[in-house]
């Protein structure tokens, strides 16, 4: 992307004009989420900037919505509900994904487009098409508006990434080191056990994460398939963006984007992981 | 043993195993089991697919055209109606009144008749008030204090029995299955004479759709726009600043969808940030305020957002694969920098253009969330209008329909994307 020395005034213009929209789009994409840190210290109730806080005046800051948030219980209920949505639908996601992921990318497999393809749909329909559909059937089994419907439905959306992740993680796998474990007389469990899953687990974990974050992120099938008893965190916001603008919302938000940030990490370090023990497995 | 394996050196006979099977079966069978070990693998989450996710799809499916109400709850009507002609233009005859009045009778006793009512309302407006109406006198009727033939009986109950459309609306939606929700969806109805299309000002679903389209493909248009000078950035830079800067596009990616769309609400509304920085700025007046939220600039600035990283990602893995030489390749044979971008660079990542365009397309027209929360009246889209009748005007049916329809141009798109891109190569992150 450096300039050459050889370009002429022309490219060189094009070039910082470029780099100016870059930067502008730049903006565009993250200004929006860094704008909610600092509003949701704000001392009066509003969405925006007080002349207090432009003025930096401790005044116009508070952590008001912060206490708020950890004081109501309808917003601890919600995070506790959030908590225990996510991790048993991550749990069932994960060990069926897994599995399935492992049987799709043997060679052998048949009709592995037309398969793959229905495992992936529940990613690619519409959420409210799927949240219609679940609707109408878990009424039917009397699983609307149970912990039960909602864990189910949101295992069944977040399983085609872990399908997905741990897919792509067995694509570099070496299948010559399953075939040597075999031929120094290890039993295909062992094999499996020994070999495929300290190989895989990076993948598997990055998957779940992603199953955990669909999860905890989705609003428009659990304000179907659930009642006031499964309201999550993200339906909480829902509805309070809807009812009463209040900067708890906002505080609520800095707490996700932190949350975000720590599970964005941790992808990142498990991919950079994957990738060294490919480089290893490789050579 | 041994005088088989030498039968089998020296002969033309197949190559056998120690077990003296033949090698080709031998082979055969281990494909064969490791074929079905693959399948079993898959077996498990195939199934729950199948029960948590595509029964349910299957069944708004059969929602969207199911009839079952009317012939289960009169049976001896619609038995009766079907005998009847409509096209001669007369009322029925009192066979069909009778029937009627007997089905009409238990219905209004166990308390159905007022869903046949409500079922018929969605045809026709006042049908729900007509059977309430006449399910109560009917409670009150009894068979051996009638003096009167069915026919009158039911007539002096309302007006509308004596129309020949409500017994022709009857007759015409009393088969298990019907088409109604669909004419419904795409602003049609079905009248005495046939299908005709609903008066202008009626007509929401079809605008809705084509707004649904519309909007969408705005957004993908600005998605393109603004994703390709990043991904372009990012893919030519040195991988450590790319990796840095890479962090600005996956943490709105992984950002909630709700703390995003808030954040929007912070930043257009009348008093956000946007308009305050505007009004200090000077460039307008503090009456002079911009609406940008709850209208259809609302909705397509967010989803223009949010849908972004989406563009970008697919966009950024494929120009990763173009050769930095092809340019200079092109660039030393006398080529300006504009053609070779033109003519070599840019037509290598048309191939991600497609594919970023279609996954933020497919999302974009499914939206439902921020829509609903920043689109006001105007910006509204196909999903918000499932959600209503859903959750509020409790037409599932017509519901159903137009989320079947929705359901048919994403999978067109689908496998549009899976010819393109391949559903195999599908990457995150």
């Amino acid at each position: 992307m450096a300039l050459p020395l050889h370009a002429t005034t022309g490219e060189r213009i094009w070039h910082y004009t470029f780099l100016l929209i870059c930067v502008l789009i730049f903006g565009f994409l993250i200004i929006p989420i860094l704008i909610i840190f600092p509003l949701s210290f704000n001392a009066q109730p509003y969405f925006t900037f007080t002349p207090e806080m432009l003025a930096l005046d401790p005044a116009g800051y508070t952590t008001k919505w912060y206490g708020e948030f950890f004081s109501s219980s309808t917003w601890q209920r919600a995070v506790r509900n959030s908590i225990t949505i996510a991790i048993f639908s991550t749990l069932i996601s994960t060990f069926l994904g897994t599995l399935a992921a492992l049987g799709l990318s043997r060679k052998e497999f048949p009709y592995k487009t037309a398969i793959m393809g229905l495992l992936i749909s529940p990613m690619v329909v519409p959420l409210i098409i799927s949240a219609a559909g679940m609707f109408f059937f878990y009424s039917r089994l009397g699983l609307q508006g149970t912990h039960i419907g909602v864990i189910l439905a949101h295992a069944a959306l977040a399983s085609p990434f872990v399908v997905i992740t741990v897919t792509a993680t067995l694509v570099g796998f070496d299948h010559s080191l399953t075939m040597a474990a075999a031929s120094l007389g290890s039993s295909p469990t062992r094999t499996f056990f020994r070999i495929t899953v300290p190989l895989i687990t990076p993948g598997v974990i990055s998957g779940a994460l992603f199953a955990f974050i669909t999860s905890f992120d989705e609003v428009v099938v659990v304000l179907f398939v659930g009642s006031v008893n499964q309201r999550t965190i993200p339906w909480a916001m829902f509805s309070g963006i809807r009812e009463q603008i209040s900067p708890t919302i906002l505080a609520v938000a800095t707490i996700l984007i932190i949350f975000s940030i720590i599970l964005l990490t941790m992808i990142e370090m498990l991919r950079r992981r994957n990738e060294r023990m490919r480089g290893l497995s490789a050579a | 043993m041994a005088k088989k394996m030498s039968q089998s050196n020296t002969s033309s006979e197949p190559l056998k195993t120690a077990d003296g099977v033949s090698l080709k079966v031998s082979l055969n069978r281990a494909l064969r089991r490791r074929k079905i070990t693959a399948l079993l693998l898959v077996t498990p989450l195939f199934l729950f697919i199948l029960l948590t996710f595509l029964g349910p799809i299957f069944d708004m499916l059969l929602r969207s055209v199911d009839n079952k109400i009317i012939v289960q709850v009169l049976p001896k009507t619609v038995s009766q109606l079907a005998v009847w002609d409509a096209s001669t233009g007369e009322l029925p005859d009192e066979a069909v009144f009778k029937a009627f009045v007997e089905d009409a009778k238990i219905a209004a006793e166990n308390k159905t008749i007022s869903r046949v009512g409500k079922r018929l309302n969605y045809e026709k407006s006042g049908m729900s008030s007509l059977f309430r109406k006449t399910g109560r006198k009917l409670k009150k009727f009894d068979p051996d204090k009638l003096e009167i033939s069915y026919t009158d009986l039911v007539l002096g109950y309302d007006k509308k029995w004596a129309k020949h459309e409500t017994w022709w609306l009857i007759q015409r939606e009393s088969g298990k299955y019907t088409s109604s929700y669909y004419y419904a969806a795409v602003d049609a109805q079905i009248g005495v004479d046939g299908v005709q299309r609903k008066p202008d000002d009626q007509r929401i679903y079809m605008k809705l759709l084509k707004r649904t389209m519309w909007l969408s493909s705005l957004i993908t248009l600005l998605t393109i726009v603004l994703g390709y000078p990043i991904a372009y950035l990012l893919a030519t830079l040195k991988t450590r600043t790319s990796n840095l800067l890479m962090i600005l596009v996956l943490l709105p990616f992984w950002t909630s969808l709700l703390v995003r769309t808030s954040a929007w609400i912070a930043l257009l509304q009348r008093e956000g940030v946007v308009n305050d920085f505007l009004v200090t700025l000077g460039f307008i007046g503090d009456d002079g305020r911009l609406a940008m939220i709850h209208n259809q600039v609302g909705t397509v600035v967010a989803m223009t957002h949010i849908l972004l990283p989406f563009m970008i990602l697919p966009l950024f893995s494929v120009m990763k694969t173009i050769s930095p030489t092809y340019v200079r390749a092109a660039r030393s044979m006398g080529a300006t920098s504009f053609t070779a971008f033109r003519r070599v660079y840019f037509p290598n990542t048309v191939a991600g253009i497609g594919a970023g365009g279609i996954l933020v397309f497919i999302l974009a027209i499914g939206y439902y969330i921020t829509p609903a929360l920043v689109g006001g009246t105007s910006g509204t889209l196909l999903s918000n209008f499932i959600a209503y009748h859903i959750s509020t005007s409790l037409n599932w049916g017509l519901a159903a329909a137009l989320g079947t329809i929705l359901l048919m141009v994403v999978l067109v798109l689908y496998i549009l994307y899976d010819k393109i891109v391949g559903i195999d190569n599908m990457k995150l992150g």
